[in-house]
C-alpha cells in the first residue's frame, strides 16, 4: 500500500516535468500571439525596426537576432583557442595528474562566477582596455561583450571536451605510438578524430550558453536597437533587450519581448537537440 | 644466464645486454636480462603472469617512454644501434608492435589503417605506391581476398581475427626489422589463432619475430627459440625443442609440467 | 621512397613540432585560468574596504544618504541586509520545493531507465536545463507575477526552482545509477518495502553525489540576476513576506551599478556573493570526496 503510493508519487513527480514544459510553451506562445497577429511570425522576425514610442510603435526582432548571433559566434571563436588547449591539457597531456585536477577546478570556478560579476569586470577592467585599443570611443559593444562571453563559456566547452578526450582508449594511442608517431601526431590523427563528435557537441552546448547569457551582455553591449554593423558597433541581443525593457513594458511591447523570449527558447531547444544528435553519432562509432 | 649459440653464422639482429626495467624505484619488473636474437627466427617469451615478459617486450621499442615513472637500464642493440639512445620514433618504426587486443583505428577505413604508419609519420605517398603497399601488406597477412572489396569500410567492422591481422598488416606496411607481438592471439578464437600462427611461420622468412605468449603449446608449435622468464629474470633461453624436451633449470621444468603458471 | 637524410631532418622537425605544441597547449591552458584570478583580484581589492559588519546589519542606503555621505567624505552608510535576507528567503523557498521534486524525479528516472516515458522526461529535463535564465524569468512572471498581480519573492523562487530542478534531477539520477544493483536487491530480498529500500538504502548510499548536486545547484542560482529582475523585483526594506517584492544580493548589485552614488557598494556585495558561491563549491567538493560511492 505504502509502496504503491510512493510509486505513484514518483511517477507524479516525473509528470511534473511534462507539465512544466507544457506550461512554459503555453506561457510563451500564448503571450506572443498578439505580436504575431499584428506582424505575422516572419514579419516580426525579419523586421529590424524596434520603436517603442507610442505614436510610431513598431516592433521587430531582427536586430537582436543578428546581435545575438554576432556576439555568440564571435565569443565561440574566441573561446576555442583557450578551451581546446585546456581540454588537451586535462584530457590528454596531464590526464589523471594532480596538475590537471588543479587546472580543471580553476577553470570550473569560472562557471561559478555570476553573470553580473562578469559584467562588472567587463565594465571596469576590460572596457578601459578596449577603449585603449581604439575599438570604439565608449568601449561598449559587440567586441567587449564577446570577449567576456568567451571567458564565460570556456568552462562549458572545455569540461565536456576533456571528458570525451579522456575516453579515447589507451590501446589505440599505444598502437599509434608503436608506429612511430609523436604525441601531437597521436592527438591529430587518433584522439581528436575519435573525440570529434563529443568536442563538436560541447561547443554547440557552449554556443547555447552564450546565446542566452543576459546580465553581462546587457551591461556591456551598449543597448542600441540597431543591426550591429560590425564588431566595433553597439547593439542588443535577444536576452539583453528583454532584460532592459521588460520592466516598463506592457501591451504590444510586452508581447514582443515575450515573443523574443519564445524565440530564444526555441533556438536553445534546437541547439540542445543538435548537440544530442551529434553525441548519439559518437556512441555509434 | 645462457645464450643460444648463433645459428648458421648469422649475426644477432637484436641484442639485450643487462636490461632492467622498473615501474617503481627499487622494484625490478625485468631484472638484468641479456640475450641475443637472430634474424628470421621466431622467439617465444613465456612465463607466468607478472614475470615481466610483456614489460621486456615493450622495452624493446621504447613503449615505456610513454609512462615517465618507468625506468629502463642496460643496453639494447637493434642492428647494432643502441635503441635506448636512438630517436624513439625511429626505434618504433624499426620494431613494430602488435598488441593483445586488436586495435585498428576506428576512425579510419581499412585502407587507411594499413597506411596509418605512413600518415602518422607524416610520409606522403603517391596513389600507386599506396595501393601497392596496401595490397602487399594485406596479402602477407592473408586478408587481401577478404577485404579487397570493402577497403573503405571502417576497420572496426571486421571480426576479431581479421582485426588482428589488419593490425599486423599495419605494422608490416612500415617494413620493420623486428616484429614484437604481445600475446597477439589471447583475445581470439582457436580458428583465428591458428590462422595467425600459420601466418607467422611464413612471415619469419622476411622478418624477425618475438612473441610473448602464456600458451606453452603455441610456443612449441611456432617458435624456433624460447625464453622462460620468472620474477623478472630470464631463467632459460634455448632452442625450443631442447627447452621442451630437456629443460636445463628446475623452474623451467616445473613451469612446463604445469606445477605453476 | 625516402632517403636516410630526409628522414633524419623530418624526425627533428616532428620532434620540434611536438614540443612546440606541448608548450602552446600549456601556455594557453594557463592563460585560460588568468581571468579567474583577475576577477577575484578586482573584487577583493576593491571590495574589502566596505566589507564590514554594516554590510550584514543594515539595509541598502538611499541614493540621497549615500551622496551626502560622499560629499562629507564619509563612508557610504548602510549595507545589504535586505539583499541577504531576500536571497535567503528566495533561495530557501526554491530549495524547499526543489529537493523533494528533484529527488523524486531523479529516483524515477534511475529506476525506469530505458522506458519510453522516462526517456521523454529525461530529454525534457535537458531541455529545461538549457533554457536561458532570462526566459525562465519571463515564464515565472507570467505564471506567478501576472496572476497574483504583483512581484514577489515567491515568483523569484519559482524561477530559481525551475533552474535548480534539472541540475538536481541529473545528479540524483546519475548517482543512483552508479549504485550497484545488489544494494537494491539485497534490501528487497530481506523483505524490506520498496519505499524503505529507497529511503534507507539507495538515498543514504548515494548521499554524497546527491548532496553535491544540490549544493552546486544552489551555488549556480545564488548569483542569478536576470530572472529575479522579472519576478522578485527588489525592495529597500527587509522583507519576509513571500508575496511581497523582495531584494536579493545580485539585485542590489544591479541597483548599485545603476546608481553613481552607490557604486562603491558593488564590490563588497560581489565579494560576499563570491565568497558564498565558492564556499558552496568547496563544500560540495569535500562532500563528493568524503562520501564517494
Amino acid at each position: 500500500m505504502k509502496d504503491k503510493l510512493f510509486k505513484i508519487l514518483l511517477f507524479a513527480s516525473a509528470v511534473i516535468i511534462l507539465l512544466l514544459t507544457a506550461g512554459i510553451v503555453y506561457a510563451l506562445v500564448g503571450k506572443s500571439l498578439d505580436v504575431f497577429q499584428e506582424y505575422g511570425v516572419w514579419g516580426f522576425l525579419s523586421n529590424a525596426e524596434w520603436d517603442p514610442r507610442s505614436a510610431t510603435e513598431e516592433y521587430g526582432a531582427f536586430s537582436f537576432v543578428i546581435g545575438t548571433l554576432y556576439t555568440s559566434f564571435f565569443a565561440l571563436l574566441l573561446c576555442v583557442p583557450f578551451s581546446l588547449p585546456v581540454a588537451l591539457f586535462n584530457g590528454e597531456y596531464f590526464k589523471g595528474k594532480k596538475i590537471s585536477s588543479f587546472v580543471s577546478s580553476v577553470v570550473d570556478l569560472l562557471a561559478g562566477i555570476p553573470s553580473i560579476v562578469y559584467g562588472l569586470w567587463g565594465f571596469y577592467t576590460l572596457r578601459p582596455l578596449v577603449i585603449e585599443l581604439g575599438v570604439n570611443a565608449q568601449g561598449f559593444g559587440i567586441f567587449l561583450s564577446s570577449i567576456v562571453l568567451a571567458v564565460m563559456i570556456i568552462p562549458y566547452a572545455s569540461s565536456l571536451s576533456t571528458e570525451f578526450l579522456s575516453m579515447v582508449p589507451n590501446n589505440l594511442k599505444e598502437g599509434a605510438y608503436s608506429l612511430g608517431a609523436t604525441q601531437i601526431e597521436v592527438i591529430q590523427h587518433i584522439s581528436l578524430p575519435m573525440a570529434s563528435s563529443g568536442i563538436v557537441a560541447s561547443y554547440i552546448l557552449a554556443l547555447g550558453r552564450a546565446l542566452g547569457e543576459t546580465m553581462a551582455v546587457t551591461m556591456l553591449i551598449g543597448n542600441t536597437n540597431n543591426i550591429p554593423s560590425g564588431l566595433r558597433d553597439t547593439g542588443n541581443t535577444m536576452a539583453s533587450i528583454i532584460a532592459n525593457q521588460f520592466g516598463e513594458a506592457d501591451g504590444l511591447k510586452l508581447s514582443a519581448l515575450i515573443a523574443i523570449g519564445l524565440l530564444l527558447f526555441v533556438i536553445t531547444a534546437i541547439i540542445n537537440f543538435i548537440a544530442k544528435l551529434v553525441m548519439k553519432k559518437l556512441a555509434a562509432v | 644466464m645462457e645464450n643460444i649459440k648463433e645459428t648458421n653464422g648469422a649475426q644477432p639482429i637484436l641484442q639485450l645486454k643487462n636490461v632492467s626495467i622498473s615501474y617503481t624505484p627499487g622494484k625490478k619488473a625485468v631484472d638484468n636480462v641479456s640475450a641475443d636474437i637472430y634474424p628470421n627466427t621466431i622467439t617465444a617469451i613465456m612465463g607466468p603472469s607478472g614475470c615481466g615478459k610483456s614489460t621486456l617486450l615493450r622495452g624493446i621499442n621504447r613503449m615505456h617512454d610513454l609512462y615517465p615513472n618507468v625506468k629502463t637500464t642496460g643496453e639494447i642493440y637493434l642492428k647494432g644501434r643502441n635503441v635506448l639512445t636512438m630517436n624513439a620514433m625511429e626505434v618504433r618504426r624499426m620494431a613494430g608492435m602488435v598488441f593483445q587486443q586488436p586495435n585498428p583505428f576506428p576512425t579510419m577505413s581499412i585502407y587507411d589503417n594499413v597506411l596509418a604508419g605512413y600518415s602518422l609519420n607524416g610520409i606522403r605517398l603517391g596513389k600507386k605506391e599506396k595501393d601497392e603497399i596496401v595490397r602487399e601488406s594485406l596479402q602477407s597477412v592473408a586478408l587481401w581476398d577478404e577485404v579487397k572489396d570493402v577497403m573503405n569500410k571502417r576497420g572496426s567492422f571486421l571480426s576479431g581475427g581479421q582485426q588482428q591481422r589488419l593490425c599486423i598488416a599495419r605494422t608490416l606496411a612500415l617494413k620493420p626489422e623486428v616484429l614484437l607481438m604481445d600475446e597477439p592471439t589471447s583475445a581470439l578464437d582457436p580458428i583465428s589463432t591458428n590462422k595467425i600462427e600459420e601466418l607467422l611461420l611464413g612471415l619469419k622468412r622476411q622478418f624477425t619475430i618475438i612473441i610473448v605468449t602464456h600458451n606453452m603449446s603455441q610456443a612449441a608449435r611456432i617458435s624456433d627459440n624460447s625464453m622462460f622468464m620468472f620474477l623478472g629474470e630470464l631463467i632459460e633461453y634455448n632452442n625450443t625443442t631442447q627447452m621442451f624436451t630437456k629443460p636445463q633449470h628446475k623452474k623451467t621444468e616445473e613451469y612446463l609440467t604445469g606445477v605453476f603458471g | 621512397m625516402m632517403d636516410r637524410q630526409s628522414t633524419e631532418t623530418s624526425y627533428k622537425y616532428r620532434t620540434g613540432k611536438n614540443k612546440l605544441m606541448f608548450v602552446l597547449v600549456c601556455l594557453f591552458s594557463f592563460l585560460s585560468m588568468i581571468p579567474l584570478f583577475l576577477i577575484l583580484w578586482d573584487v577583493v581589492s576593491k571590495g574589502y574596504k566596505n566589507f564590514n559588519l554594516r554590510l550584514f546589519t543594515e539595509v541598502a542606503p538611499s541614493s540621497m544618504d549615500a551622496m551626502l555621505a560622499k560629499v562629507n567624505g564619509d563612508a557610504i552608510p548602510g549595507g545589504i541586509l535586505n539583499g541577504i535576507t531576500g536571497t535567503i528567503l528566495i533561495v530557501g523557498i526554491a530549495i524547499i520545493i526543489t529537493i523533494p521534486l528533484g529527488l523524486f524525479i531523479g529516483i524515477y528516472l534511475s529506476e525506469h531507465a530505458g522506458s519510453r516515458f522516462a526517456k521523454v522526461v529525461s530529454y525534457l529535463t535537458d531541455l529545461l536545463q538549457g533554457i536561458p535564465s532570462i526566459v525562465i524569468g519571463i515564464i515565472a512572471y507570467s505564471w506567478v507575477v501576472k496572476p497574483l498581480g504583483g512581484y514577489s519573492a515567491l515568483a523569484g523562487s519559482v524561477a530559481l526552482t525551475m533552474m535548480m530542478i534539472p541540475m538536481v534531477v541529473r545528479s540524483t539520477e546519475e548517482t543512483l545509477k552508479m549504485l550497484p544493483l545488489s544494494y537494491k536487491e539485497a534490501g528487497l530480498a530481506l523483505g524490506s518495502s520498496y519505499t524503505n529500500v529507497v529511503f534507507k538504502i539507495l538515498l543514504p548510499s548515494g548521499f554524497g553525489g546527491i548532496f553535491t548536486g544540490i549544493l552546486l545547484a544552489i551555488s549556480r542560482v545564488m548569483g542569478e540576476t536576470a530572472p529575479l529582475m522579472l519576478t522578485a523585483l527588489g525592495a529597500t526594506v527587509v522583507n519576509w513576506n513571500v508575496l511581497e517584492p523582495t531584494s536579493a544580493i545580485p539585485l542590489l548589485i544591479w541597483d548599485f551599478y545603476n546608481d553613481p552614488n552607490l557604486i562603491d557598494l558593488i564590490w563588497s556585495s560581489s565579494l560576499l556573493l563570491l565568497i558564498v558561491i565558492f564556499l558552496l563549491n568547496w563544500i560540495a567538493k569535500i562532500v563528493a570526496r568524503k562520501w564517494k560511492i
